[in-house]
């Protein structure tokens, strides 16, 4: 693990710009355990003050210091994005695993489902579940909704790995042995597509964060929880650039734009780590 | 040709099995939900001023009646697609009583045109400069465009529309920032209502392309990369073919293939963004129409345009799925 993080390191410019706006972002919501303000609470600081010694990035129209609310937001964003990617991985290696392995009418109906996943709109569908669910929408709620709706792609990926991991002698050999389906997925398959698994994870949080915010601005999601997308929507309620209030939405943009480039390069640079063929070129090595 | 036409078979399939799964999926998320459209639209006409109360059942009874709400799950079910099927969402309780399949007949044209345009655009640019890219690899023009690719890529849709109007409409003015055309202007085919058109579709097409090229080129990029190490790349360099035909007929050409998938399988995150981007906008789409009808709590039109949404970009997957042969001789031969 740590050889890995050292190649990474040494010989991976995106790796390195990645982990270290990844850094930033997880500091940035660790400091929100130390916030003098409550979250919820407005009208604790003097209103649309600009950046300065005091409120390092101003405070909002309604009275809130817009540092410390971000250290809120950016928290229960990222938290929201992992909890849907570790959801639907669930789904996409149970769905992967399987149709990869068993082939035949199984692989047939499961990636039928899949492939309909993947070519649906999925925008008009989660506002239609707000549009049903209103109030009763909560955050839980809309990332047990995503990760039910966003797992398709990855799947295929899974799914086309565990093929040909099908096809090698070790799997013949489990099967020889008297090994269950279950367990041969489980302890022998699995520990294969991990790689492949956790680089998805970073850009199913990307999927999911992007579409969060987006719900969030236009005010399809509980607005009350802060979030990034939330804080922004409330800035344009306030009209916040109208206004001259233009830190109120500059500094949220900034830290969530962080936040995606960071977990993109990371899953990029890990994707080409897991490729030995570019892994090599990277390195200076092998056959170019 | 047998090949061809059991390839077109199975896309056909999947087409239909799409719109099924979609169609049902709005069906159980509008009736198997606790809460009530019918009670929704009442409170959302009564909030004001106060109603009577026999006056509050009719309007009950015929609101149930208008959204087949009556009768066993399975008459509700049978009358859901029949409506569907006929294309008829009812009236439109914020546009009443203009007929929710009116108001899409109207915006449709708006977003096709917006995300046609927007997607051709990057696709092909996209395409063409990370070939160039993943070619040339020394080139510092194309790998400063590589690293902006890497910024701009996986920015969501909303961000970088906020942020163009933002800097066109605020800090720079020279684009008009919402709306479809300027308001004084007959529609139709007229000069001054055409350029109109265009100069407010330069923003909207503008965020949805720059997104979409940075996708479309980090993807071919690496496949070209790739491509450019295989044996009868090689060989041709060897053989001292000319480098652009290289480029064009054995690089680019094979990449293509997997690039065409790649926009079937995204056609819903494009539309996905159209939607969001027409919002932010006010551009005179579907989008614009269903975040709208949520706004004003329209049942009818909501699902009306995420029903629509389902079959018209299945539909255009299939068109691409359909095209895919030309692209790629291979699939006309049996596997």
């Amino acid at each position: 693990m740590t050889a890995i993080l050292r190649d990474l390191l040494r010989y991976n410019g995106e790796f390195r710009i990645g982990l270290l706006l990844i850094m930033a972002v997880a500091v940035m919501s660790g400091l929100s355990f130390f916030s003098p303000y409550p979250p919820n609470d407005v009208y604790v600081v003097a209103p649309d003050v600009p950046p300065g010694a005091a409120h390092w990035f101003g405070t909002t129209s309604r009275g809130q210091d817009v540092f410390w609310q971000l250290t809120f937001a950016i928290r229960n964003t990222l938290a929201f994005g992992l909890i849907v990617a570790v959801l639907s991985r669930i789904v996409s290696l149970a769905v992967g695993l399987t149709a990869g392995y068993l082939g035949g009418w199984v692989d047939r109906v499961l990636m039928a489902i899949n492939d309909t996943f993947i070519v649906i709109p999925l925008f008009p569908i989660l506002i239609l579940f707000y549009f049903v669910l209103r109030d009763s929408m909560s955050t839980l709620l809309l990332a047990v909704i995503m990760a039910s709706l966003g797992w398709a792609y990855d799947a295929r990926l899974i799914r086309s790995i565990a093929m040909s991991l099908k096809t090698r002698e070790f799997t013949e050999t489990s099967i020889f042995s008297g090994m269950t389906t279950r367990e041969i997925l489980m302890r022998e398959h699995l520990p294969y597509v991990m790689p492949v698994v956790f680089s998805t994870t970073l850009n199913n949080m990307n999927w999911s964060i992007g579409l969060e915010v987006t719900l969030a601005v236009l005010g399809f999601m509980d607005i009350n929880t802060p979030t990034i997308g939330g804080m922004i929507y409330w800035a344009n309620q306030h009209t916040a650039i109208v206004a001259g209030v233009w830190w109120w939405i500059t500094f949220p943009i900034l830290l969530v734009v962080m936040t995606f480039v960071g977990l993109y390069l990371l899953s990029v640079s890990m994707n080409e780590y897991i490729d030995p063929r570019s892994r090599l070129a990277r390195m200076g090595g092998g056959a170019q | 040709m047998r090949a061809y036409f059991s390839y077109v078979c199975k896309r056909l399939a999947q087409f239909v099995l799409v719109v099924f799964i979609g169609i049902n999926l709005t069906y159980i998320i509008t009736h198997a939900t606790p809460i009530d459209p019918v009670e929704q639209s009442i409170s959302a006409v009564t909030a004001f001023g106060s109603t009577a109360p026999e006056s509050i059942a009719e309007m009950r009874r015929s609101l149930q009646e208008l959204y087949g709400l009556q009768g066993s799950w399975f008459e509700q079910y049978v009358s859901f697609w029949k409506r569907i099927v006929r294309a008829d969402f009812g009236p439109s309780l914020s546009a009443f009583p203009a007929p929710v399949s009116s108001l899409i007949a109207r915006a449709l044209p708006w977003t096709l045109g917006l995300l046609v345009f927007a997607t051709v655009v990057s696709w092909v640019l996209g395409n063409l400069l990370g070939g160039l890219a993943g070619y040339y690899r020394k080139n510092m023009g194309l790998k400063v465009v590589g690293v902006i690719a890497m910024g701009l890529h996986p920015v969501p849709y909303y961000i970088v529309a906020l942020v163009l109007m933002i800097i066109f409409g605020f800090i720079w003015p020279v684009l008009p920032i919402t709306g479809g055309s300027a308001m004084n202007l007959e529609h139709g085919w007229n000069w001054p209502f055409i350029v109109s058109v265009l100069k407010h579709s330069v923003l909207p097409a503008l965020s949805l392309v720059l997104i979409g090229v940075g996708s479309w080129f980090l993807g071919m990029r690496s496949l070209v990369s790739n491509i450019v190490t295989e044996d009868h790349v090689v060989y041709a360099e060897v053989a001292g073919v000319d480098s652009r035909r290289i480029l064009g007929s054995y690089v680019i050409r094979n990449a293509l293939a997997p690039q065409v998938t790649g926009l079937a399988m995204s056609l819903g995150g494009i539309f996905n963004g159209a939607v969001i981007t027409e919002k932010v906008f006010g551009y005179p789409g579907m989008g614009s129409l269903l975040v709208d009808g949520v706004y004003a709590g329209d049942y009818g039109l909501v699902l009306g345009v995420t029903t629509i949404s389902i079959i018209g970009v299945s539909l255009g997957v299939l068109v691409i799925d359909l095209l895919y042969p030309l692209i790629d001789p291979r699939i006309q031969v049996p596997s």
